[in-house]
Order: structure tokens, then C-alpha cells, then sequence
């Protein structure tokens, strides 16, 4: 009974992982580049929540709505400033470029907020839930994640392989150039993609400052790392990929840190990714792209 | 006859190479013109300053009075200019159908039109029809020759560029190409064809022009290039 509460709470960490994930996942396919500065947007999308929420008690569904637009905004911006004048350059410049935008967004918050820790109230105000007669109680943020995460990604993965603006992106992602002869806009495809990622980074952070409530200027950094990994380990452009990253992750982390070690937790991740790159080098969903002459 | 395209004294460069040198054609509307030349003589870049896809240092290119030369790609299209590229670019993890919808993308003028043309472009390409619901990856080479070719076509182009449309395929599929491309100009679109097939090339176009290391050294009737001892010589493959 013990172990289901760990598996539960680390579907849910893991969820968190997979919607920051999903950012990564998705810029890395279409834009073909890392964009470290994600895991920054999630502190940007707390901060939002708890100046709004927790400091002037705006309703907890308008405060995360109001978080997604200053992130949607903020991604767009980053794109737009940062990234899209390096389009043609090599990939290591606008990897420093991702960096340095992660260290600019850091710093701007603590010279913004002070590098005190805010202490965040949960969004969520229902009751635990108890499951087997009581011997089991889930927190109501953990599930709540965890339907948060699934319903996203069900939407996501409709969007992108239903829609036309959906089906525009597959073909940014697949060759630029014959995209552009469609007549899609690629710098627009682009820019929509940082908007969803950001967006979603902002109702990842909203979820996992409920769960984990302290909220500092580098809240974000951890988080992204962790879920940059997941977006390897489940094959890095694949959205359910992603996913299925993303919530391995925060089972493996959760159930090391139960019955292995705390300190070690970390380092058993990486050690999981480590392993699985080395026998599947695309990741677990990962395609390998066959071109045909 | 109006004309429909016009390049003039087109430079383009990568980096410090001077791919295309001072480069002139232009393309009536209804005609089928053709750019032979050999591998690396700048046709394909020619094709791509056209498109969009490249922009060139100097010169201009005016499409239906529209001057294009520093147009996003993207935008061209709406202007009723549709390139096939080569090595036909099909987006390998959509289906058939969703390439063709991809093709009507920059269209705004409702679903009933677009109907239409989907309608035309399986009357065309028949073979699309059957393989509608497959993934564009697993498709031959000449299924995706002719998907590349339809999604053009879905854009409802007044002139298509196609670039090497032959390349790779048996005699046979060539064959079907080519009459494939003469229905379409008879449909009333103009074609600049680019090929190194330039028998097959010359032989249903009107107009011609040779491509040497990014000059044009020779332009004619395509019968008379047919013709041309020098041609002859160096592109079809006989004794002059």
C-alpha cells in the first residue's frame, strides 16, 4: 500500500517533468534547438502565480491563466530577441545564447524579487484523498496533477495531428525549406511552439510549487535539467515521448529516494538515462529517420 | 502572351562562391520553358533564388508585376507560384492526403475549391488515390515524385517550377512524368522545367536555355536546341 503512494506521488512528480518535457521535446523539433532558458520560464510562471494568488488572492484559474500569458509573451520574446537572429548560425552559439538567457532570466528575478524564498501557497484547496478504507491518503494535488498532465497532453497531441496549424509544424519540423513552399510561415510556426511550451511551463511551475512550495529565483533550473532529461530518455521530439520520459523519470526518482537512497536519487536517474541511451540511442519513442533517394 | 516571369541579371552567392552570374530569362505565360545543364552548373540554385528559398545579392526577379527578389518565400506562394523541389521534399511522417492539404495551405478561398482540386489532382495522379491514407515516407520513389508534383499543384499555381522531376525514376516512370507535366500546362499553368534529362526536357518544351557554371550560354526554341550540334554534343548524348 505504501509502494502504490510512491508510485502515485511519483506520477505525479513526473508528470510535472513531462509538461516541462513537452517544451523541450517540441522546440527541439521544430526549431532544432535546445532552449535551456525553459526551465527558467516554470520560475518566472511561479513567481506570476504568487504575486497574483498567493500575495493578492486573484481566483487560483485566473492567476495560472494570467501566469501562462506573461510566459507565452516571455517565449515569444525570448525567441524573438535571442534566438531568431541565430537561425543560421551553428547550433553551439545558440546553445550559449539558451544559456545565457537562463542566467539573464535567473538574475533578473533575484535583482526583481530578492533571492529570499517565497513560500508558496498550494493552488489546490481540496481535501487529501483517501483510497483502501483510509490506509491511503493522496494529497489532492498530486491527482490533480496528474489529470492536469494527461488532459494537456491529450489536446497537445490532437492539435498536432489533427489540425492544419498542427500538421504545419510536422512539416516545419520534417524541412524547413519545402515548408516554406506551402506558404508556411516558419518564423510564425516557430513562435507558436515557444508560446505553447512557455505556457505549459507556467501551469508546470503553478503545479509543482503546490506540491513543493518553496519558490526562489533557480526553483526552475533543477526542474528543467530533470526534464530536458526526460525528453532524451523518451526521445528527444517526440511528444509522446515526452510523456512517457517524463513521468518514468518521477517514478524512478520517487521510488529511489523511498527505498534506495535521498542523496542518490539524482544520480540513479541519470544512471537509468545513461543506460537507456546506451542500448537505444534515440530514446524510448525515438525515431530513427529513414530518408529515401 | 503575357510574360509571367522575369529574372534580370541575377548574382547569387554562397559565401565567396559566385554560384549565379549575371543570370537573364524570362517565361511566358502558357509556356513550358526549360533550364538543361549539368551537375553543379546552378540550375537548382537558379530554381531556389526563383522560389524564394535563397535570395540573390543583386539583379530582380518580377513575377506576375510583382517584384519577388526579396520576398519571403512563403509569401511568393500566395502569389500563385508553387516550386516542387528536387528531390521532392515530401513530408515523409504525414499521409498522402495530408501533404495534398499542406500543398492548399496559403489558399484562402474555401474548402469547395480546394475539394475541387483534390478532385483534380487524383484524376491526375491516380495512383495518389489508391495511397491516400498511407504515410508519405513509405511511398516509392515515383509515388512521391508525383505526390511532390500534386501538393504543388494543390496551391493552384499559375506557374510551377519543377526541379529535376525525373530524377531517379525508371524510363518508364519518366515517361509518365513528363506527360504528367504536358497535361498540366494544358490545364493552363505555366512551367519552368529544370532537368538533366534534357532530352526528354526539350522535347515538350517550347523554349530552352543551357546552363553552364552559372551562366546562360545558350536560349532558343527547344526544337532548335534540340537541333544544335553543340547541344547535341554535350547534353544529349550524340555525336555532334
Amino acid at each position: 500500500m505504501q509502494f502504490l503512494g510512491y508510485l502515485i506521488s511519483g506520477i505525479s512528480l513526473g508528470s510535472v517533468y513531462a509538461l516541462i518535457a513537452l517544451g523541450y521535446t517540441m522546440v527541439y523539433g521544430i526549431a532544432k534547438m535546445l532552449n535551456f532558458a525553459h526551465g527558467d520560464v516554470i520560475m518566472v510562471g511561479g513567481y506570476m502565480v504568487y504575486f497574483t494568488f498567493c500575495s493578492r488572492g486573484w481566483h487560483p484559474l485566473l492567476a495560472v491563466l494570467f501566469a501562462m500569458a506573461v510566459c507565452t509573451l516571455l517565449g515569444i520574446t525570448i525567441e524573438r530577441v535571442a534566438y531568431r537572429p541565430l537561425r543560421s548560425a551553428p547550433s553551439l552559439a545558440v546553445l550559449i545564447t539558451a544559456i545565457g538567457v537562463s542566467f539573464l532570466l535567473q538574475n533578473s528575478a533575484m535583482l526583481l524579487w530578492k533571492s529570499d524564498p517565497k513560500s508558496f501557497t498550494s493552488i489546490i484547496s481540496m481535501d487529501p484523498i483517501s483510497i483502501a478504507g483510509g490506509q491511503l491518503s493522496i494529497p489532492a494535488e498530486t491527482i490533480v496533477t496528474i489529470v492536469v498532465s494527461v488532459i494537456i497532453m491529450i489536446v497537445l497531441l490532437w492539435f498536432v495531428n489533427k489540425t492544419r496549424i498542427g500538421h504545419a509544424m510536422k512539416a516545419v519540423s520534417e524541412d524547413r525549406g519545402a515548408a516554406q513552399l506551402m506558404g508556411i510561415n516558419v518564423n510564425g510556426i516557430i513562435s507558436l511552439t515557444f508560446a505553447i511550451g512557455s505556457s505549459l511551463a507556467a501551469v508546470a511551475g503553478a503545479l509543482l510549487l503546490s506540491s513543493y512550495p518553496t519558490l526562489v529565483p533557480t526553483t526552475g533550473a533543477m526542474p528543467g535539467i530533470k526534464a530536458f532529461v526526460a525528453a532524451v530518455f523518451g526521445g528527444i521530439g517526440s511528444i509522446p515521448g515526452a510523456f512517457l520520459g517524463g513521468v518514468l523519470l518521477g517514478v524512478i526518482e520517487n521510488l529511489s529516494k523511498a527505498y534506495i537512497s535521498t542523496q542518490l536519487s539524482d544520480a540513479i536517474v541519470f544512471l537509468v538515462l545513461i543506460i537507456v541511451l546506451l542500448v537505444k540511442p534515440t530514446g524510448l519513442l525515438g525515431k530513427k529517420i529513414a530518408v529515401k533517394v | 502572351m503575357g510574360e509571367l516571369l522575369r529574372v534580370d541579371n541575377l548574382n547569387v552567392f554562397y559565401g565567396s562562391i559566385h554560384a549565379i552570374k549575371n543570370l537573364s530569362l524570362y517565361v511566358n505565360e502558357g509556356e513550358i520553358v526549360t533550364m538543361i545543364g549539368a551537375n553543379g552548373a546552378g540550375k537548382t540554385t537558379t530554381m531556389h533564388t526563383i522560389s524564394g528559398l535563397l535570395k540573390s545579392r543583386s539583379g530582380s526577379i518580377t513575377y506576375d508585376s510583382h517584384l519577388i527578389s526579396k520576398m519571403d518565400a512563403y509569401k511568393i506562394v500566395t502569389l500563385g507560384m508553387a516550386q516542387c523541389p528536387e528531390g521532392r521534399r515530401v513530408f515523409s511522417g504525414l499521409t498522402v492526403h495530408e501533404n495534398l492539404e499542406l500543398g492548399a495551405y496559403s489558399r484562402k478561398d474555401g474548402r469547395a475549391a480546394v475539394q475541387q482540386d483534390f478532385d483534380m489532382v487524383f484524376e491526375l495522379l491516380p495512383r495518389l488515390k489508391e495511397r491516400r491514407n498511407q504515410m508519405a515516407g513509405t511511398l516509392s520513389g515515383g509515388e512521391q515524385q508525383m505526390l511532390a508534383m500534386g501538393r504543388a499543384l494543390m496551391s493552384k499555381p499559375k506557374m510551377l517550377l519543377l526541379d529535376e522531376p525525373s530524377m531517379g525514376l525508371s524510363p518508364l516512370l519518366v515517361k509518365e512524368i513528363f506527360r504528367t507535366i504536358k497535361r498540366v500546362n494544358e490545364n493552363g499553368v505555366t512551367v519552368l522545367l529544370v532537368e538533366q534529362n534534357a532530352k526528354m526536357a526539350l522535347n515538350i518544351a517550347d523554349r530552352g536555355y543551357v546552363i553552364e557554371t552559372g551562366n546562360i550560354t545558350m536560349e532558343g526554341k527547344a526544337s532548335d536546341l534540340a537541333d544544335d550540334p553543340k547541344v547535341k554534343q554535350a547534353y544529349l548524348g550524340g555525336a555532334a
